[in-house]
């Protein structure tokens, strides 16, 4: 599959879209949950965080977060969620989309719930970087020492 | 991965949990008593009680090995779904899971290190029947004397006489377990 | 001799109501709310999640808010609850030229691709008290400019492309972990990072300052220093592939050490390394000078005795939670031992005085 590499898989899109969602924001965006089974979870744990010595050498254990993860099934599909946090609805949430994005309704959710949750993420992101490209330095030399 | 090794986990995690750490502590206290457990709905031939000791002891930080004739897919698929658990070969596992047939040699199993004798691996033998009656226990944990229907005796002595060192093991039958830590004095009858 | 002793669980009890009611304070003031200490005491709540090695901002902020804004007391209630948690995974190693920079500046290149972008910072202010806060009142919004999403290329890359700075070897070796088996020495490097990054800020920035004085001096520069949001990517088998989990803000510094050479290596640049939860500038800095210092072994250097080159010295005294713990302690009843020792006291004097008058 030489082009697994260069096109995003989708899912993964999606996953990491609604593990960094606000739980309140999702949870306003779908407030009902169609009926599904739990099979694993909601369960809060940890996952141990891993940097790289010098950013780019062998990996050390910085830290835990706080992860909350779920997998329910829905009809014939199965969706899983690993969300930050310790939010349960969250994570039940966020695996319940999972699983309605394998589905035929898959369509009508990305427009309603992951599209907004997409936009909004872009918005403070793009907000984050502005605020940060105001407080970028502009040099201007005074006085060059060899000029005298 | 399978549909089936998503099913059979704990359903309240923190309770089973707990109540099936309750009964893995005590029968390792308590060498010879059997103990009842439950929760867990592995997939076939994984015994119930074997299934309740993987999701309570195991997760990725114990290396899980399974014995050939436990090493199916759908067990493999389990395991890691619902621990988390790698799986890996006998000398390197924190955890072994077979019959006695599938695990023995027993001596390719970690036995520790002087300076951290429990670094060892914990051994969670299948076994067609699990009674009160047959090998001679005594030692740390049992008042006078107990029995236990081992799969044999000279494994499990050559084992006591490693101690500090050594392995520790659980012998599993449907949803009974019973514990035989490295401490005991093993002695057919 | 061991005496069990019993009682005084009323004067507990009653201790504790007090505590709680002191810890309300004034009940004509409003009641801090979690969420504002996560919010407006963010740098508090980001030191308690760097040092309780938990990145979780509103257990943080409770943390606060239970133990009366002591950070040790808050750091140790984070470490007791971490150690409650299923441990659900390991993430892939963060990428740290990725991040979403809020900061992001270099003392040794003026000019640097990405520029130097102050962020959120106390630098350049004039370090007087802000009278106007006393009051409450709204906060203008910061103002904007255009921006560019792309990430900020690392300061050491630019200088290794020449070979002009050490480079760190790449690898997927599973690092030990401090948190689940006794820490053995020598320590490698990556255990070295674990634990400076989870230590006491003040033990770690004393450290630090220590080098910076002459005990171990290395000569350091702050290469680059860059606060912002990395995404936290796991494997997750039952996929079979990754996804990203959530997000974290991250400190990182990376110094430039002047490094004239040794047996085994060329004259070039060395290097160390600082990576802690949050916005946490202090804290990076001096965690790269105290890496530096460790490293002299590595890098054929002489040890001069200086505690920060000592990783014995560093690595088992860093730890806040530790100190704080065997420090207590003996505060805690000791009854027997002392009255062992008042006994030994007095046959010595008795002794002493005996043998006095006798030569008299």
């Amino acid at each position: 599959m030489p082009s697994a590499q260069t096109e995003p898989n989708p899912r993964k899109l999606w996953m990491g879209l609604l593990a960094r969602c606000a739980p309140a924001r999702l949870a306003a965006l779908m407030p009902d949950l169609p009926p599904h089974d739990l099979l694993r979870g909601p369960e809060i744990g940890a996952v141990m965080v891993q940097g790289r010595v010098g950013g780019t050498g062998q990996p050390f254990n910085l830290g835990e977060m706080t992860v909350t993860r779920c997998s329910v099934r829905l009809g014939d599909a199965v969706g899983h969620a690993h969300v930050q946090g310790r939010d349960r609805a969250h994570a039940i949430r966020a695996a319940v989309m999972d699983a309605l994005m394998q589905t035929e309704q898959a369509a009508s959710f990305e427009a309603t719930v992951l599209a907004p949750l997409k936009a909004e993420e872009s918005a403070a992101r793009a907000l984050r970087a502005a605020k940060a490209a105001a407080t970028k330095v502009e040099f201007f030399t005074l006085v060059r020492g060899e000029d005298k | 991965m399978t549909p089936e090794a998503l099913l059979g986990g704990f359903q309240t995690a923190p309770i089973q949990s707990a109540r099936a750490f309750r009964a893995a502590l005590e029968a390792m206290a308590r060498p010879g008593t059997i103990w009842e457990v439950e929760g867990a709905m592995p997939p076939t031939p994984m015994s119930v009680a074997a299934g309740v000791l993987l999701l309570t002891l195991c997760d990725g930080t114990t290396p899980v090995h399974l014995g050939g004739s436990l090493d199916l897919p759908v067990v493999r698929d389990w395991v890691t779904f619902h621990t988390g658990a790698p799986l890996v070969a006998a000398e390197d596992a924190r955890f072994a899971l077979g019959t006695w047939a599938d695990l023995t040699p027993v001596n390719r199993f970690a036995i520790g290190l002087p300076d951290y004798p429990d670094r060892s691996a914990t051994l969670i033998v299948e076994m067609p029947r699990l009674d009160a009656e047959g090998a001679r226990l005594t030692g740390p944990g049992i008042k006078d004397v107990a029995h236990l229907s081992l799969p044999e005796t000279q494994a499990f002595r050559a084992n006591r006489a490693l101690f500090p060192q050594g392995f520790d093991t659980y012998l599993t039958c449907g949803s009974r377990l019973a514990g035989l830590p490295r401490s005991t004095i093993v002695e057919a009858v | 001799m061991y005496v069990a002793v019993k009682g005084g669980e009323r004067a507990i009890d009653a201790a504790h109501a007090w505590l709680a009611e002191e810890r309300r304070g004034d009940t004509s003031v409003a009641e801090l709310s979690v969420a504002q200490i996560r919010e407006q005491l963010a740098l508090a709540v980001n030191r308690v999640m760097a040092e309780g090695s938990l990145y979780d901002a509103d257990l943080a902020a409770l943390a606060i808010k239970q133990s009366r804004g002591d950070l040790i007391e808050a750091i140790f209630l984070i470490r007791a609850y971490r150690t409650t948690l299923p441990r659900l995974g390991v993430s892939l190693p963060l990428e740290t030229a990725e991040m979403a920079v809020s900061r992001r500046i270099s003392a040794t290149f003026k000019d640097l691709p990405g520029g130097q972008i102050l962020g959120p910072t106390f630098d350049y202010t004039h370090r007087l008290l802000d009278f106007k806060l006393a009051a409450e009142g709204e906060v203008a919004a910061a103002p904007t400019a255009p921006a560019s999403l792309e990430p900020v290329p690392h300061v050491t890359g630019m200088l290794g492309r020449d070979g002009l700075i050490q480079s760190e070897a790449y690898g997927n070796d599973t690092p030990s972990d401090l948190t689940r088996e006794p820490m053995e020495l020598p320590a490698s490097r990556p255990l070295r990072l674990q634990a400076i990054t989870r230590g006491d800020e003040g033990f770690i920035l004393s450290m630090a300052y220590s080098t910076q004085r002459g005990y171990g001096r290395t000569h350091a520069f702050v290469g680059e220093l860059r606060i912002g949001a990395v995404a936290v990517e796991m494997e997750i088998p039952e996929l079979g592939f990754s996804v990203e989990i959530g997000e974290v803000e991250l400190t990182e510094c990376e110094t430039v050490n002047q490094f004239k050479g040794s047996k085994t290596e060329p004259p070039q640049f060395t290097r160390g390394y600082g990576l802690v939860f949050g916005q946490t500038e202090r804290k990076a800095i001096a965690m790269s000078l105290v890496d530096r210092a460790l490293r002299w072994k590595e890098l054929g250097e002489d040890f001069t005795g200086a505690p920060a080159q000592d990783e014995e010295f560093v690595l088992m005294h860093s730890d806040n939670i530790q100190a704080t713990g065997f420090l207590e302690h003996i505060k805690l009843p000791h009854y027997v031992d002392f009255q062992a020792e008042l006994e030994m006291i007095r046959k010595l004097r008795r002794e002493a005085m005996a043998h006095k008058e006798a030569a008299e």
